[in-house]
C-alpha cells in the first residue's frame, strides 16, 4: 500500500503534511448531523471539520451515505420530503441548517458537480452565464468576459471559443462536465462539492478535471466524493472514510492510507487495490 | 430450440410491423375517403363564403362561419387552458416534488376530468350559461370548451415533464437559481417539446368537439364578430349538412371535415417544425 502510495503521490509526503496542518482551519464544520429517511438512518452522528483550500475526499462503500453529505451542505435534501435532516452546518461559522436565510444565497456558495453532467437545456455560453445573470449581471460585456476567464480556468475555451452558441449538448461527456464545473465557478462559490464527478469519463478527461481541481484548491475547498482509491491517494490532502452512515475513521491520507486504524478500513483498501 | 427463437423472433416483428403499417393504413383510408367524398364540392366559395339563404337545402354559399367560428373557439380555449395548464403543470412538477402523495391524486383528478365525455362538459357549460343569464355566445362555448381540453393541457405536459432528470433541476437549484426560476428557465425549456404536444392535441381536440359547443356556442350563419354572439363550428357544419336527405347537401359536410383535417395537419406539422427548432438546446 505505502508502495502505491507515495508512487502516486508526486509531493514528498512531509511537505504535504506541512501544508495541511498549516491550513486546516476550516471553512465547513458539521456537529451530530443525523439524517433519517422513513426508517432509514442515512447519516448517524456525523461530526466532521472540512479544511479550507484543500482537497477533502469522502471515501466509502456504495450507500454509505457520501452524496446525502452532500446534498445536506447544499441543501438538495429539501427536494425530498422522506429526508429528515437534524444538526447543525456551520460554513464560517454561520449555520446554515437552522436559519432562516435564503436557500439560494446558502448554495451560491458551492458548486455542485454529479456523477453524470447534467448542462442546461441552453447554449455554452448561457450555461456559464446562467448562475452570473441570476446574480443580476446584464453587462454583456463583464458576462463575456465571466464566461471566458471561467471557461478558461477549467481548460475549456480552446476546444470551444468558436462555437459559444452552439448547444452545450453537443459537447462530449468529458467537456460537459468542464462545463458544469465552469458554470458552477462562474456563481464564485467558496466550495465544490463534487460526487464522483469522473465517474462516467474516460481518462484523459478524468486528468483534465483533477488537474483542474489541483489548481481550483488554491482558491477554493473542495469536497470530493470518490470510489477510486488511485484518485483519492493522488488527490486527496484529508480523507474521510465512512461506512454505513458514519464516519469510521479520518485524517491525513498518509496516515489514513498507510496505517488503517480500523478492520472496515482495512478492508474496504484491500479491496480497493 | 434454435428455430424456435427463430420463428419467435420473426412472427413478433410480422405481428408488429402488421399492426403499425395497418394503423396508418387506417389513417391515410380515412383521409382517402373524406378526400375522394368531399374533393368534388371543395370550391372557393365553401371556404370563402357564409351560408346564403337556403343553403342547408343546396342554396349558395360556403361554411366560413364554422371555419372562423372554429378557429376563434379552439384558440381561444387553447390561450386560456395554456396559461393555466402550462404553470399548473409546473407546479406540480417543482414545488410538489416532495409531496409525492398530493401529486399523485391532482393527476388523479385530473385523468378523471380528461375521461368525463364532452357532452357533460356541453351540459355544464349549459347549466352555467342559464345561472350567469348568459346566451349561447362565442365567450361561452370558449370557456366551455377550455374547460374540457384543460385536463389533457395539464397532463400531458406534466408527462413530459416527470420525465426530466431530476439531476438537471438540481443543477439549476444548486446555482442559487429559485424554484420559480428553474421552472420558467430550465424545465418549461428543456420541456418545450413536450408543452407544444400538448397545446396541439388540446388544440385538435378543441377544434373537433361538437358535443361542448352545441348548446354552449349555439349555431349562427354570421361570422361572430363580438364575444357575446353565438358562433358556428365546423364539427357543427358537418353535422347539420350530413343529416341534409340532398346528395348536393352531404357532399358539402365531406368537403368541410376535408377542410377540418387539413387545419388539424397544417397546425400539427407547424407546431412540429417550430418546437424542433426550440428543442436544439434540450439534454437527451
Amino acid at each position: 500500500m505505502s508502495i502505491l502510495l507515495q508512487e502516486i503521490r508526486k509531493q514528498p509526503i512531509e511537505t504535504s503534511s506541512i501544508t495541511v496542518t498549516k491550513n486546516l482551519t476550516p471553512v465547513l464544520r458539521m456537529e451530530n448531523l443525523h439524517v433519517y429517511a422513513d426508517h432509514l438512518h442515512i447519516l448517524n452522528d456525523v461530526n466532521l471539520l472540512i479544511p479550507r483550500n484543500q482537497i477533502t475526499v469522502l471515501l466509502g462503500p456504495s450507500g454509505c451515505g457520501k452524496t446525502t453529505l452532500l446534498k445536506c451542505i447544499n441543501k438538495l435534501t429539501d427536494l425530498y420530503k422522506e429526508l429528515k435532516v437534524s444538526g447543525r452546518i456551520f460554513i464560517d461559522d454561520k449555520d446554515i441548517l437552522n436559519t432562516s436565510k435564503n436557500v439560494p444565497d446558502i448554495r451560491r456558495k458551492m458548486g455542485l458537480l454529479s456523477q453524470r453532467p447534467y448542462p442546461l437545456p441552453l447554449s455554452i455560453f448561457k450555461n456559464v452565464a446562467y448562475g452570473i445573470k441570476l446574480k443580476g449581471v446584464r453587462d454583456k460585456k463583464l458576462l463575456a468576459f465571466n464566461v471566458e476567464k471561467h471557461l478558461r480556468e477549467v481548460g475549456l475555451w480552446e476546444e470551444v471559443k468558436n462555437r459559444l452558441n452552439e448547444p452545450a449538448s453537443c459537447l462530449s461527456i468529458g467537456q460537459q462536465q468542464r462545463l458544469c464545473l465552469a458554470r458552477g465557478l462562474a456563481v464564485k462559490p467558496t466550495i465544490i462539492l463534487a460526487d464522483e464527478p469522473t465517474s462516467a469519463l474516460d481518462p484523459k478527461s478524468s486528468n483534465i478535471i483533477e488537474r483542474s481541481f489541483g489548481e481550483l484548491k488554491k482558491n477554493y475547498t473542495i469536497i470530493l466524493v470518490t470510489h477510486s482509491l488511485r484518485q483519492a491517494m493522488r488527490m486527496a490532502d484529508y480523507v474521510v472514510f465512512m461506512s454505513e452512515g458514519s464516519i469510521v475513521e479520518q485524517g491525513l491520507p498518509e496516515i489514513l492510507f498507510n496505517r488503517p486504524e480500523t478492520a472496515q478500513l482495512r478492508d474496504y483498501l484491500k479491496e480497493g487495490c | 430450440m434454435k428455430y424456435r427463437k427463430r420463428f419467435e423472433e420473426l412472427f413478433f416483428k410480422i405481428i408488429s410491423a402488421l399492426m403499425t403499417y395497418a394503423l396508418i393504413a387506417v389513417l391515410v383510408f380515412i383521409i382517402g375517403v373524406i378526400f375522394y367524398k368531399g374533393i368534388s364540392a371543395l370550391s372557393w366559395d365553401i371556404l370563402l363564403k357564409t351560408p346564403k339563404g337556403g343553403y342547408y337545402y343546396g342554396g349558395e354559399g360556403g361554411v366560413l362561419n364554422a371555419i372562423i367560428g372554429s378557429l376563434y373557439i379552439a384558440s381561444g380555449a387553447t390561450f386560456i387552458a395554456m396559461i393555466i395548464g402550462m404553470p399548473a403543470a409546473l407546479y406540480l412538477n417543482v414545488y410538489l416534488m416532495r409531496y409525492k402523495r398530493t401529486q399523485n391524486t391532482i393527476r388523479f383528478l385530473l385523468d378523471t376530468l380528461w375521461g368525463i365525455p364532452s357532452i357533460v362538459y356541453g351540459a355544464f357549460g349549459f347549466a352555467m350559461m342559464l345561472f350567469l343569464g348568459m346566451n349561447a355566445s362565442l365567450l361561452a362555448g370558449i370557456i366551455t370548451v377550455s374547460l374540457l381540453v384543460l385536463p389533457i393541457m395539464v397532463r400531458t405536459f406534466d408527462e413530459i415533464l416527470s420525465t426530466i432528470p431530476k439531476g438537471l433541476m438540481e443543477a439549476s437549484l444548486a446555482l442559487g437559481s429559485t424554484r420559480c426560476e428553474t421552472a420558467y428557465k430550465i424545465m418549461l425549456k428543456q420541456g418545450f417539446q413536450g408543452f407544444i404536444t400538448a397545446v396541439l392535441l388540446c388544440f385538435g381536440r378543441a377544434i373537433g368537439d361538437a358535443a361542448s359547443v352545441l348548446f354552449t356556442a349555439g349555431y349562427s350563419d354570421q361570422i361572430p364578430v363580438n364575444l357575446d354572439e353565438p358562433a358556428a363550428t365546423l364539427p357543427l357544419a358537418i353535422f347539420f349538412q350530413l343529416s341534409s336527405p340532398i346528395p348536393e347537401v352531404r357532399e358539402r359536410a365531406f368537403a368541410s371535415a376535408l377542410i377540418l383535417t387539413t387545419i388539424i395537419l397544417v397546425i400539427s406539422l407547424s407546431a412540429r417544425l417550430f418546437s424542433m427548432r426550440f428543442s436544439q438546446t434540450n439534454i437527451r
